[in-house]
């Protein structure tokens, strides 16, 4: 019995160790940034952040949702900046008072992705609200974001334009996932089926499969991303100072310049465009 | 090369170049996940004793609720505590949200009812036999239970053990409360999510293998200690 209690107490106390030691839950200067799947998936954080952390020692955590999702974490009072593409959601939610104001960062721009086979022939075109209507007629399989991202708001943008009526359009083919945007590639990817992406997540995406661009370079299939301070006035812990010296930096010279550097096999993914 | 192979020379590559990314990544889900198993173990191993060997009114009731507990969704787990420790949640004031300690609690949310569960299963057992001779020596309710948590002990680490396999294999909790963070609450499970977004397959296969390798590992020193305890200890 004594030797059980011993060893019990011994097993006790190591466990002890092994919580009261944990990695490091020591308060560091960092901020919190809710963003998109396209930024982080794309690695555009990556490149971007370590130049802005050695040179201010602040550290920049993101969270990567769907830009409705994103926006909702920053409503809780959950992040300090909010970093995402959606202009219609983002104007929306500093009209709600959630948000100090928003700035122009970057943009890039959305792609047909389809099938090298093409079954709705729409391949090389520079229409897009043509190509979805020819999607649609040949009720060809689609696949859509389905969760409130920046990107499945564009989407639904464009079916409207093409005619559709309703929320989005109806049918076998129609697939919504509601998942991200990798998510979403990979499950378009092995039913070869249309669907739209941003450029970045597309050139960094590596289970292609027969998938290829059909559609680019409408005007139409601009994606312009933002960036916004959460307000203090709402919630008082938002690290205002810090927060605002990270939208100071990407809107900055050296901030863009680094979001110009940042390249994929020699292809350039999102292209600074800050007001001076 | 098929995916399979390619991610299993991927694994073993990062393996052995011991990428410290990769080597932070493991050590936080170990730290993670034990945490979670040590305070689930605390909380679960004694209520699962008191249901087994207690006599109160709901006892069947709470029987089957705990029993169904095991099943609950992580999701739905992960949602709770986010709603909980969110800033405009009741915890808010914390500042939990996004941290280690967020994640821990999940995993505590999520696996003590499975500790509870199977050691409320395994004192019972114990109790049916043991009952008549404890209670001819007099033992009280609660001694009776200490002493039969400990002399089940060894069956009880299986408990442990299918507490810890859920917590680090995990991702749906982990994913919502800690946001998958890199450096601060990136874990295995949520890597593997994250490489797979990226249409990555073969490198979250290797991580996926490297990650059954180490509960693989886990597994193997809890039966060597076990094996070693009961000879010594008989």
């Amino acid at each position: 019995m004594d030797m059980i209690r011993r060893s019990l107490i011994s097993a006790v106390a190591a466990a002890a160790v092994a919580f009261a030691s944990p990695v490091s839950f020591a308060a560091e200067r960092f901020i919190t940034v809710s963003s998109t799947t396209s930024t982080e998936n794309s690695g555009l954080f990556k490149h971007l952040l370590p130049v802005f952390e050695a040179k201010t020692g602040i550290q920049v955590r993101v969270v990567a949702l769907g830009t409705g999702q994103a926006l909702d974490m920053a409503r809780r009072g959950d992040a300090d900046v909010v970093f995402v593409h959606d202009k219609k959601a983002e104007e929306k939610f500093i009209a709600e008072g959630y948000g100090v104001s928003r700035q122009d960062v970057m943009y890039n721009d959305f792609v047909l992705i389809g099938p090298k086979a093409d079954p709705a022939k729409v391949v090389g075109g520079k229409d897009i609200t043509a190509a979805l209507t020819a999607i649609r007629a040949a009720q060809a399989p689609f696949v859509s974001r389905g969760d409130k991202s920046g990107t499945h708001a564009a989407e639904l943008r464009l079916w409207k334009a093409a005619g559709v009526e309703g929320d989005a359009p109806t049918g076998d083919w129609y697939r919504s996932t509601g998942s991200g945007m990798g998510a979403a590639l990979n499950t378009a990817s092995s039913m070869n089926a249309y669907i739209m992406a941003d450029r970045g997540t597309w050139l960094s995406f590596k289970n292609r499969g027969d998938l290829t661009v059909v559609v680019e370079g409408d005007n139409r299939l601009f994606n312009q991303y933002g960036v916004i301070l959460v307000n203090p006035e709402k919630h008082a812990h938002v690290k205002k100072a810090d927060g605002q010296a990270f939208i100071d930096w990407v809107v900055s010279a050296e901030g863009q310049q680094a979001i110009a550097g940042y390249k994929i096999g020699g292809e350039q993914l999102f292209f600074p465009n800050a007001a001076k | 090369m098929s995916t399979v192979g390619e991610s299993f020379v991927t694994a073993a590559g990062l393996v052995v170049a011991a990428d410290p990314r990769l080597l932070d990544i493991v050590c936080l889900s170990l730290t993670v996940s034990l945490s979670a198993v040590f305070i689930a173990s605390c909380l679960g191993l004694p209520i699962g004793a008191a249901i087994a060997v207690g006599r109160f009114p709901g006892r069947r009731t709470l029987t089957v609720v705990l029993n169904g507990l095991m099943g609950l969704p992580p999701v739905v787990v992960g949602l709770l505590v986010y709603l909980l420790l969110s800033r405009a949640g009741p915890l808010g004031a914390l500042g939990l949200l996004f941290t280690p300690s967020a994640m821990v609690i999940a995993q505590v949310v999520l696996i003590t009812p499975i500790i509870a569960a199977l050691s409320r299963q395994i004192v019972a057992d114990a109790w049916r036999d043991y009952e008549e001779q404890l209670r001819s020596l007099g033992a009280s309710t609660p001694r009776a239970a200490c002493t039969l948590l400990i002399d089940t002990r060894f069956s009880l680490s299986t408990a442990v053990l299918a507490g810890l396999g859920r917590a680090v294999a995990e991702v749906g909790a982990v994913m919502i409360v800690g946001g998958n963070i890199e450096g601060v609450t990136r874990v295995m499970t949520t890597s593997i999510a994250l490489e797979t977004s990226k249409g990555d397959l073969p490198l979250a296969l290797a991580l996926g293998f490297i990650l059954i390798a180490i509960v693989l590992i886990l597994n193997a020193l809890a039966h060597a200690v076990r094996e070693w305890a009961v000879r010594r200890h008989g």
